[in-house]
C-alpha cells in the first residue's frame, strides 16, 4: 500500500469516525450518569432523517442542524421520562426507542416526500461544505506531513471539527467542573450526591438530554455531511458499535477519540475491498467486507478490552428513601 | 408505591399499555396525514374479516411464538438477547442444508430434522455472544446485535456464492423437493373446512405450541429451569447456591438461539420451499415485544404472538390498501415495547393511584 492510498484511507477514517465519535460522546455523559443508552442509534436515525428533511425544505443546513438536534432531544427526553421518571428499564426503552425511530423516519419521509422513505438529495447552502483549513494549501508540497495536513486534517466538513473539539470539552466538563464532579459521582453512588443535596433526577436529565444534542450532531452529519440527504436505517448499527467503542474506551473521553478512530478506520477498509485485496493478496468476498466492522467489534469487545469497569450505578433506577 | 390486585397487574397492565401504544399509534397516522379509523378497518378486515386473512395472521404468530420464546427464556436468565433476527437467519440456513443435502423419504420426517438443524444453528449462533459474555465479559446487548449485521452479511455470501444453483440470477437456495412441503392448515383434515383458499399458516403451528409448552416445563418444572430464573433474579445468589453463572448463561443462550433459529421451519420449510435473503423479514426483533407483552410467561407468549400476527398480517394490508407506509409495523412494535416494557412503572402507578382511590 502506498501513502496515497493510506492517505485516502485515513481521510475516509476520519470521516467514518467522526459519527461514531460523537455518538460515543453522547454514551459517556449519559452512562457517567449512570442510565444505559442503548438508543443513540434512534437518537442519531431521527436526527438525521429530520435534518435531512427540514435542509431539503429550508434549503439551510444551520435550520436542518437546529431541526435535528430537536428531534434527537425529544427522544432523549422520552428515554429519560421513561428510565428516570418512571423507572423503566434502560435497555428496553432504548431499545423500544430505536424500533420507534426506525419505523417513524420512513413513514414521515415517505408522507413528505414520497420518494419510497429518503428525503431529496442536498446541494448547495443545505449541506455542510469542506472546510479548508489554514496553510493547508501552503504546506502541501512538505514531504510526508504537508499531504498529511492537506489530505487527512484539512478539507471535512464543519461538524468534523466540531465533534473533535468535543473531546477535550468532554473532559473538562467532566473532569474540571462541579457539574462534572456531580455527574460522574451520580454514576457511581447516587445515593451520596442525594444526601448532599443536589438532584439525582435534574443531573440524569442533565445527561441524558447532552447526549441527545450530542446524538443529534451526529445524526445531522450524517444527512448533511457525510451524505447529502436521509435514506433508511442510514445509521446502519452505528449507535451500537459507539457503545463498543466506549466499553472500550472504558468511559474516557480522549480514549472515546482514539477508539472511534479505530473503529472508524475498519469501516473505511470494508468501503475500500481493492485495498485490502491487495494488502492481503486473498479474494475477499464483498458480504465479508461489509461485516468486517461488526466483527472486529466483536474481536475488540472480547479481546482487547481487559478489565472495563462501568460507572457503578448504570442501570439502576435511582429510589429515593426506600 | 401503590400495590394493585394480582389480576389487575396480569390483565389491566398489559391491556392499558396496549392502548397508550395503539392512541400513540393513531397519532403518529393522523400526523402523516391519514385516517387512523380506515386504517384500524383495513386491518381487522385484512387480518381477521376470513378465514383467509386468518390464515396469515396464524402464519406470522407462528414464528412469532418461536421468537418470543427465546426472548422469554434469555430474560428469564437476566440476558437480553436481541439476536434473535440473526439467530432465525441462521436457523434458516440449518433447515436448507438439512432439506437440500439429505433425500428424505415424507415430509414428518424431514420436519423433525429441519427443526434439529434449525436448532442446532441457532443455537450455535447465540453461543458465542453466551460464551463472550460469560468468559470474557463482552456485553451481550451488543454482541448480539453485532452477530445479527454478521448473519445478514453471512446469509447474502452464501445464497450470492455458494447454495445458489447455477443459472439462477436471484440470490436464494434451489427449491426444496417438493413431496418435502409441509402441510398447510388447507390440507388438514377437520381445518380444510375452515380454510378453504391456500394459506401459508402451515403444521409448524403445532410445534410452536408445543415449544411453547416444553418451555413452560422447562422454566417452572425442571432444575435447570430453576436455575435459570434463580440466576435471573440475583447472579449472586445463585453463585452461592452452587449454579455454575458460565454454564447457565451458555445453556441459556443456546436455547434461546435454538427457539429462534426453529421458527426457520414456519417461514423457510413452510411457507418459501427454499431460503431467501432476509427470510425472517424482522420477526426475531418482533420477538422482543412478543415476549414483554406475554410478560415473560410461555403461554402469554401465544396471546402476545397472536396479536402481533394480527399487526403484521394488518400491517401488510394497510401497505397495500392505503397510503400508509408498511413501516408503521415498526413504529407500533416500538410503542409496544416502550410502554409495556419500560413505561410498566407508570401504567402501575396511574392503576394504584385508581385503587387507591376505590379502596378510600
Amino acid at each position: 500500500m502506498d501513502y496515497a492510498t493510506l492517505l485516502q484511507l485515513l481521510d475516509s477514517t476520519v470521516r467514518l469516525a467522526t459519527p461514531l465519535l460523537l455518538a460515543c460522546l453522547a454514551g459517556l455523559f449519559s452512562e457517567r450518569a449512570g442510565v444505559f443508552d442503548i438508543g443513540l442509534e434512534g437518537k442519531m436515525l431521527i436526527a438525521a432523517m429530520t435534518s435531512g428533511a427540514v435542509a431539503a425544505i429550508s434549503g439551510s443546513v444551520w435550520i436542518g442542524l437546529a431541526a435535528g438536534i430537536g428531534a434527537s432531544l425529544v427522544w432523549a427526553l422520552m428515554h429519560g421520562i421513561a428510565s428516570i421518571t418512571f423507572r423503566g428499564n434502560q435497555l428496553i426503552s432504548g431499545v423500544a426507542l430505536n424500533f420507534l425511530a426506525s419505523g417513524i423516519t420512513v413513514l414521515v419521509a415517505q408522507a413528505a416526500f414520497g420518494q419510497g422513505g429518503r428525503t431529496p438529495p442536498l446541494s448547495g447552502n443545505a449541506r455542510f461544505g469542506a472546510i479548508t483549513l489554514p496553510f493547508a494549501e501552503a504546506l502541501r508540497d512538505v514531504p510526508i506531513l504537508g499531504p498529511l495536513y492537506f489530505e487527512v486534517i484539512s478539507g471535512h466538513p464543519l461538524l468534523v471539527y466540531v465533534a473533535a473539539l468535543c473531546v477535550p470539552l468532554t473532559w473538562w466538563v467532566l473532569f474540571r467542573t462541579r457539574f462534572g464532579l456531580r455527574l460522574r459521582a451520580v454514576g457511581e453512588n447516587p445515593a451520596a450526591v442525594d444526601t448532599a443535596g443536589v438532584s439525582v433526577t435534574r443531573l440524569r436529565f442533565a445527561a441524558v438530554l447532552i447526549a441527545g444534542v450530542l446524538c443529534g450532531i451526529a445524526g445531522a452529519y450524517m444527512a448533511t455531511a457525510l451524505q447529502a440527504g436521509f435514506g433508511r436505517e442510514m445509521t446502519a448499527g452505528r449507535g451500537y458499535i459507539a457503545l463498543a467503542a466506549l466499553i472500550f474506551a472504558k468511559w474516557k473521553p480522549w480514549a472515546a477519540l482514539y477508539a472511534t478512530l479505530l473503529f472508524g478506520f475498519f469501516q473505511a477498509l470494508a468501503l475500500r475491498p481493492d485495498v485490502v485485496t491487495r494488502v492481503t493478496t486473498l479474494d475477499i468476498p464483498v458480504p465479508a467486507l461489509e461485516a468486517l466492522p461488526y466483527v472486529l467489534t466483536v474481536l475488540v469487545l472480547a479481546g482487547f478490552v481487559g478489565k472495563a469497569i462501568p460507572p457503578r450505578a448504570g442501570g439502576e433506577p435511582y429510589v429515593k428513601e426506600r | 408505591m401503590q400495590r394493585i390486585p394480582r389480576w389487575a397487574d396480569v390483565v389491566l397492565v398489559p391491556i392499558i399499555s396496549l392502548a397508550l401504544a395503539a392512541i400513540c399509534a393513531a397519532g403518529v397516522i393522523l400526523a402523516i396525514g391519514q385516517d387512523p379509523m380506515e386504517a384500524l378497518n383495513t386491518m381487522v378486515v385484512g387480518a381477521l374479516g376470513s378465514a383467509y386473512g386468518w390464515g396469515y395472521t396464524l402464519y406470522y404468530a407462528t414464528s412469532f411464538i418461536f421468537t418470543g420464546l427465546a426472548v422469554t427464556v434469555a430474560y428469564h436468565a437476566g440476558l437480553f438477547n436481541i439476536g434473535g433476527e440473526g439467530q432465525a437467519q441462521i436457523g434458516g440456513l440449518g433447515v436448507a442444508l438439512v432439506l437440500l443435502f439429505i433425500p428424505w423419504p415424507h415430509w414428518s420426517v424431514a420436519l423433525l430434522a429441519a427443526t434439529l438443524g434449525a436448532a442446532a444453528f441457532g443455537a450455535l449462533w447465540a453461543a458465542i455472544p453466551g460464551y463472550l459474555q460469560a468468559k470474557r465479559g463482552s456485553h451481550i446487548v451488543i454482541t448480539t446485535i453485532m452477530f445479527n449485521y454478521i448473519a445478514y452479511s453471512l446469509i447474502v455470501w452464501v445464497l450470492v456464492d455458494v447454495l445458489r444453483p447455477a443459472g439462477q440470477a436471484e440470490p436464494a437456495t434451489a427449491r426444496f423437493p417438493a413431496h418435502l412441503g409441509l402441510p398447510t392448515l388447507t390440507e388438514i383434515p377437520g381445518l380444510s373446512a375452515i380454510f378453504t383458499d391456500q394459506v401459508p399458516a402451515n403444521v409448524s403451528l403445532f410445534v410452536a405450541l408445543a415449544a411453547c409448552f416444553a418451555v413452560w416445563l422447562l422454566l417452572f418444572r425442571t432444575p435447570l429451569g430453576y436455575e435459570i430464573r434463580a440466576f435471573g433474579k440475583s447472579e449472586s445468589a445463585a453463585r452461592y447456591a452452587g449454579i455454575n453463572p458460565t454454564k447457565i448463561i451458555i445453556v441459556t443462550m443456546m436455547i434461546s438461539g435454538a427457539l429462534a433459529g426453529m421458527m426457520s421451519i414456519n417461514n423457510v420449510m413452510g411457507e418459501s420451499g427454499r431460503l431467501l435473503q432476509n427470510a425472517s423479514e424482522g420477526a426475531g426483533f418482533i420477538g422482543i415485544a412478543v415476549a414483554l407483552m406475554g410478560r415473560n410467561h410461555p403461554f402469554g407468549v401465544v396471546l402476545a404472538a397472536l396479536l402481533f400476527g394480527f399487526l403484521y398480517q394488518g400491517g401488510a394490508e394497510i401497505g397495500l390498501w392505503t397510503q400508509i407506509p408498511i413501516d408503521l409495523r415498526v413504529v407500533v412494535q416500538g410503542l409496544v415495547i416502550l410502554f409495556t416494557g419500560a413505561l410498566d412503572h407508570m401504567v402501575r402507578m396511574l392503576l394504584g393511584l385508581f385503587f387507591r382511590r376505590r379502596a378510600a
